[in-house]
């Protein structure tokens, strides 16, 4: 079964985000850079599929060059190979553009099976782009799963949404979205480290992926952000420790805001 | 005017709240039309709810099908709808269904694409709020017809008379070759509580709550003020709550009139989901926890005493 994993580099959640105030895109170089927790736990789910019906794991990413350490990771992790899809024409490109790119770079990869993401960035949540692929490579969408079963010509998934679980089967090929509490992503080994740095990583352009620069980046873009700033902080109000009648002065706090 | 589409949020017919805030948004940029994807019976039941929102029209796209399998069926409704109508719009709840819908939506016509929108006004700019509530920004759709999913919560409902008018439009059959079919379903139980996205007021309970059995104590203190449940990703990770519930950078986003975090230690993926909420008050044993730096009232202490002293204290007000 060969699997495409879709990763993607993110500023860490951990670290200070924001925009560029020159063109409201993401400003990369304000944050640390990390491979998105929720692709880590993709990259396992398509190990684990591998390791049950054999085959290969391609990382693919769509990103600037910084993003082959989010490759490197998932290549160390044990993924075999990578498509790098990196150009300037992508720069600011939107959700739907994304797809668009993501789905001519998934068609330089070989008769692929399934297709592996996250259900939602951290960053552009769009939590739209697996959907969007499954419209744009008209396979079948398995998206926010919780388990993943496959006996090799068709997938099974238990999706869980806020309306509960439902259980959704199609045929391969398909496009699979898990959830954060689908498995526990395993630690690159030393091993796993030093092979991932022999394995081969394609790096595309625009040109090599086949995609037209009229339909990607900032200029092409069908949404255009007109203004960003940081929201005005909140401020922290008053603190009191309980002596007994903690509970009482949170309602008298409630009562004065008329809250209660 | 020309129409806006209004993607119906129901269960079985059952309207949810944000139906009403996107027919209120919708208001400002046309005529509003409600599109209710179900089964037999579901637009009639939306139409008497949605004739208090200004919806003109209701189209009713009904089929024993649509359950049976995810996303696409909508997907099917609203591209056919625009084609006819050419609306000024597509207004969908940005839950998990509705992102997906929109996105695939906005793919097939060739759409801008607006994503998890706070608001929006009747030049047709949407705010956004980013990060986790740490960054604001606006935007507008450049291309084709705006496909907008706007986040449950934001916008607050005002009433408006509408004929509500139903019209029956056709469901495409769908490709059972290709599509995902849905075999078995597990609804989660609604239960008494409003829901996460929905609710005035939030009680969440973090780690400090130490276990599934210790959440009773968040639920008593919540079903005082009819409030919803809420829990961190440590709760829910560490099993004393179902994930449904999680608040946060990947769980709900939740901006409620008062948000009450009992042994949550506020990290910043935490604050991501709920840091808009209008007033937080926090209960926590540690008074150098991060909580603090955002909440209008903080009590340092043990919620095993606040809490049920604050749920006593609300039982005696309302008498
Ligand atoms: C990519 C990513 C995404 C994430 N997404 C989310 C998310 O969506 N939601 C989320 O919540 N987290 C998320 N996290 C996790 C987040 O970083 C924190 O680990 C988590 O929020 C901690 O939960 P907590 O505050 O309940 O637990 P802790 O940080 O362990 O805090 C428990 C608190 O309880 C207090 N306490 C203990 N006993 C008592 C008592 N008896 N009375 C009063 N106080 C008491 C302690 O002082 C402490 O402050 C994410 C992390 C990452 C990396
Ligand atoms: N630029 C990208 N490169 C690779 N994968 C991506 C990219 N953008 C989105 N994805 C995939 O789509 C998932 C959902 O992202 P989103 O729809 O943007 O919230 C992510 O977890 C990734 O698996």
């Amino acid at each position: 079964m060969n699997i495409v994993v879709l990763v993607k580099q993110v500023p860490d959640t951990w670290s200070e985000r924001k925009l560029s105030g020159s063109d409201h895109t993401l400003d990369r170089a304000s944050a640390d850079a990390v491979l998105d927790e929720i692709n880590e736990r993709a990259v396992e789910e398509a190990l684990l599929a591998k390791e049950a019906h054999g085959g290969e794991v391609t990382a693919v990413c769509m990103g600037p060059e910084r993003a082959n350490e989010a490759i490197r990771k998932a290549l160390s992790m044990g993924a075999d190979k990578a498509v790098h899809l990196q150009d300037e024409g992508l720069h600011g490109s939107d959700a739907v553009a994304t797809a668009r790119a993501l789905a001519a770079a998934i068609g330089t990869v070989e008769s692929v099976d399934l297709v592996v993401a996250g259900n939602e960035s951290t960053d552009g949540r769009s939590g739209a782009v697996p959907a969007m692929l499954a419209e744009l490579l008209g396979w079948a969408q398995l998206t926010h799963a919780r388990k993943v079963t496959s006996d090799g010509s068709a997938v099974t998934v238990e999706r869980e949404t806020d309306a509960g679980v439902a259980t959704v089967e199609a045929n391969l090929p398909a496009v699979v979205s898990v959830t954060e509490k689908i498995n526990e992503p395993r630690y690159p080994s030393f091993k796993g480290i030093m092979a991932a740095k022999k394995k081969p990583v394609s790096v595309l352009s625009l040109a090599d992926a086949g995609i037209d620069a009229g339909a990607v980046g900032l200029a092409n873009a069908g949404s255009q952000v007109v203004s960003s700033a940081p929201a005005p902080p909140k401020e922290a109000g008053q603190k009191v420790t309980d002596e007994g009648n903690g509970g009482v002065q949170v309602v008298e706090f409630l009562s004065g805001q008329k809250l209660v | 005017m020309s129409e806006v589409l209004v993607l119906a949020d129901h269960a079985g017919g059952e309207v949810k709240k944000v139906t009403h805030e996107l027919l209120t948004a919708a208001r400002r940029l046309g005529d509003p039309a409600a599109v209710v994807v179900g089964t037999s019976g579901a637009g009639e039941k939306v139409a008497a709810s949605v004739n208090t929102s200004g919806a003109a029209t209701v189209y009713a796209a009904e089929s024993d099908e649509v359950d049976d399998y995810l996303v696409t069926p909508a997907v099917d409704v609203l591209a056919a709808l625009v084609e006819r109508t050419s609306p000024a719009a597509v207004l969908i709840p940005a839950s998990v269904d509705g992102k997906e819908i929109a996105g695939r939506l906005a793919v097939r016509l060739g759409s801008g694409l607006l994503s998890e929108v706070v608001d929006l006004d009747s030049a047709g700019v949407a705010s956004h709020s980013l990060f986790g509530g740490s960054y604001e920004a606006t935007a507008t759709v450049a291309t084709g017809t705006p496909v907008i999913s706007v986040l449950p919560g934001s916008v607050e409902v005002a009433s408006a008379e509408g004929a509500a008018a139903v019209e029956a439009v056709e469901v495409p059959a769908q490709d059972a070759a290709t599509a995902a079919r849905v075999t078995a379903r597990q609804p989660v139980e609604a239960g008494d509580r409003p829901e996460l996205t929905e609710a005035n007021v939030v009680v969440s309970g973090g780690r400090g709550v130490g276990s599934a059995e210790s959440f009773a104590v968040v639920e008593k203190l919540a079903d005082s003020l009819g409030a919803a449940v809420g829990a961190s990703r440590a709760a829910v990770d560490s099993g004393y709550y179902p994930h449904q519930f999680q608040v946060g950078q990947t769980g709900k986003t939740v901006s409620p009139q008062l948000y009450l975090a009992l042994g949550i230690s506020g990290a910043i993926q935490h604050r991501a989901g709920m840091q808009t909420s209008k007033t937080i008050v926090a209960v926590n044993k540690d008074a150098e926890a991060p909580i603090f730096e955002i909440a209008d009232f903080g009590v340092v202490g043990d919620l095993f005493q606040v809490a049920p002293q604050l749920t006593e204290e609300i039982g005696k007000r309302q008498g």
